[in-house]
């Protein structure tokens, strides 16, 4: 194999313009040279880009490469450009290596096993049929991301942490601050992530007390993790499951209008996941031994940022990756990630978008964008890609009452 | 066709269940359970998708 020795010229961060196309169309140019793709991080440390399939799938098992965020050379993304930071809080284990991380994802694998996610099936139609009902209610007109894409993810998590009904305004309103960025400032998202974490804290206490048929009640009697660090697992479930399956069921709306042929075909679901890779920027990692990845010697110390969506489209692994396509026979995408990591909630996921898209065409058939879709606002400031907005229109049936 | 499986490995993802639900499943503790470890030909492709899709490396699938 051939190792560049030279230092690669770096490549601008971030990766992502305004106006451009998602993917970007620049990772189809990085996948194509030699070696890896050199960067520099808003704070100025060097981070290696990877971007072909393969490669993204062995950095992300690789004993050598580190998920903690502590580590000496992580790639820390700018605060601007995502929720505040948390890596302090115990029980968020997504920034733990094996075996400490281990601890966390067997305590919580149960509450996410395909039979479990089956069986929440019935109240997740409850609650999407719930919100469909409310937009036709209101009028003959939406905006998708705020009447469902997000409101379906919190009000199924409140469901499945056990949050009584009365509180679940004050709990959907500081998430919401939370995972949405453009309409908050960083110190509003630090309160209401101050707000939950304290929220969350007084609901394990009345689980103590009165524990009942929900996740905090069954994780309370394994044992397996303290109340303390519990309370950051909760966080960590909250803010993974939230925006990436609200940018997941957008998107994936907006890709179904526009090919309507396959409206009604499951296998829409999985080629959503592949071919928008919402959560492109999320599995960062760190060398923390020397690891040749992508025939370059990465050092330790140094960071690296695989791409999901660029992997996702390389052609070495998907026939034209390009076109939308849910019949394509190719299932290794790793829009959930790959490794001890991968989604814990994909399941759940999976179920939210098949019944949203599901439901929504039955329902209103007549569905349409409300803008060109040239005028969507596609998320160029967080670390997930999605859509600030959706405005869609319907047209009344005649004889409604 | 045989299937040998590391469950300590195990991450949960549930994508062997998926792919090949006849052959795999995964226990109380949501760890994969081999139902039958010498697959018939028919499921001989959903084998491999599930070994192929398996994140942690937990499902060798031998070709014998």
């Amino acid at each position: 194999m051939t190792r560049p020795t030279t230092e690669p010229e770096a490549v601008p961060f971030p990766l992502r313009i305004p106006g451009e196309p998602f993917p970007p169309p620049r990772y189809e140019e990085y996948r194509r040279r030699e070696g890896l793709v050199l960067t520099h991080m808003p704070n100025g440390g060097r981070v290696w880009l990877v971007t072909r399939h393969a490669e993204v799938r062995a950095v992300l098992t690789s004993k050598k490469v580190s998920a903690n965020p502590d580590r000496e050379g992580f790639p820390h993304i700018s605060d601007t450009m995502g929720v505040p930071r948390q890596e302090q809080i115990p029980g968020w284990f997504v920034g733990l290596d094996s075996p400490e991380h281990d601890r966390f994802r067997k305590a919580l694998i149960p509450e996410f096993t395909v039979r479990r996610v089956r069986g929440m099936r019935p109240s997740i139609e409850r609650v999407v049929d719930g919100l469909i009902d409310s937009m036709l209610a209101a009028g003959d007109s939406a905006d998708l991301v705020a009447d469902l894409a997000l409101p379906v993810p919190s009000l199924v998590i409140s469901s499945l942490l056990g949050v009584p009904p009365v509180d679940r305004g004050f709990f959907e309103s500081r998430t919401r601050t939370l995972v949405t960025i453009r309409n908050s400032t960083e110190q509003q998202r630090d309160t209401a992530a101050k707000e939950l974490l304290r929220y969350l804290n007084r609901l394990i206490g009345i689980k103590v007390s009165w524990p009942g048929d929900d996740l905090i009640s069954r994780l309370l009697a394994t044992g397996a993790i303290s109340t303390q660090e519990l309370t950051g697992v909760l966080m960590l479930l909250l803010i993974a499951g939230h925006e990436t399956t609200a940018n997941n069921i957008s998107l994936g709306v907006v890709t179904l209008l526009l090919n309507p042929e396959w409206i009604g075909d499951r296998r829409a679901v999985e080629e959503t996941l592949r071919f928008h890779s919402v959560a492109d920027l999320v599995s960062l990692r760190v060398a923390v031994e020397d690891v040749e990845i992508g025939g370059r010697l990465i050092r330790a110390g140094e960071g690296i940022i695989p791409l999901v969506a660029a992997a996702n489209h390389d052609q070495e692994a998907f026939s034209c990756p390009h076109a939308f396509d849910p019949g394509r026979t190719e299932r290794h995408h790793v829009a959930f990630g790959y490794g001890v990591h991968q989604c814990l909630g994909q399941n759940l996921v999976r179920a939210e978008m098949e019944i949203v898209y599901q439901r929504l065409f039955e329902r209103i058939p007549a569905l349409r964008l409300a803008v060109p879709v040239e005028e969507l606002p596609l998320k160029y400031d967080g670390v997930l890609c999605g859509l600030h907005e959706l405005p869609v229109r319907w047209d009344r049936p005649a004889t409604a009452p | 066709m045989r299937i040998t499986v590391d469950a300590d490995l195990c991450v949960g993802a549930g994508q062997c269940v998926l792919s090949a639900p006849g052959v795999f499943d995964q226990d109380e503790d949501g760890l994969v359970r081999v139902l039958h470890s010498r697959p018939v030909p028919e499921d001989a492709d959903a084998v491999r998708l599930a070994g192929e899709l398996c994140p942690a490396h937990t499902i060798t699938v031998h070709e014998d």
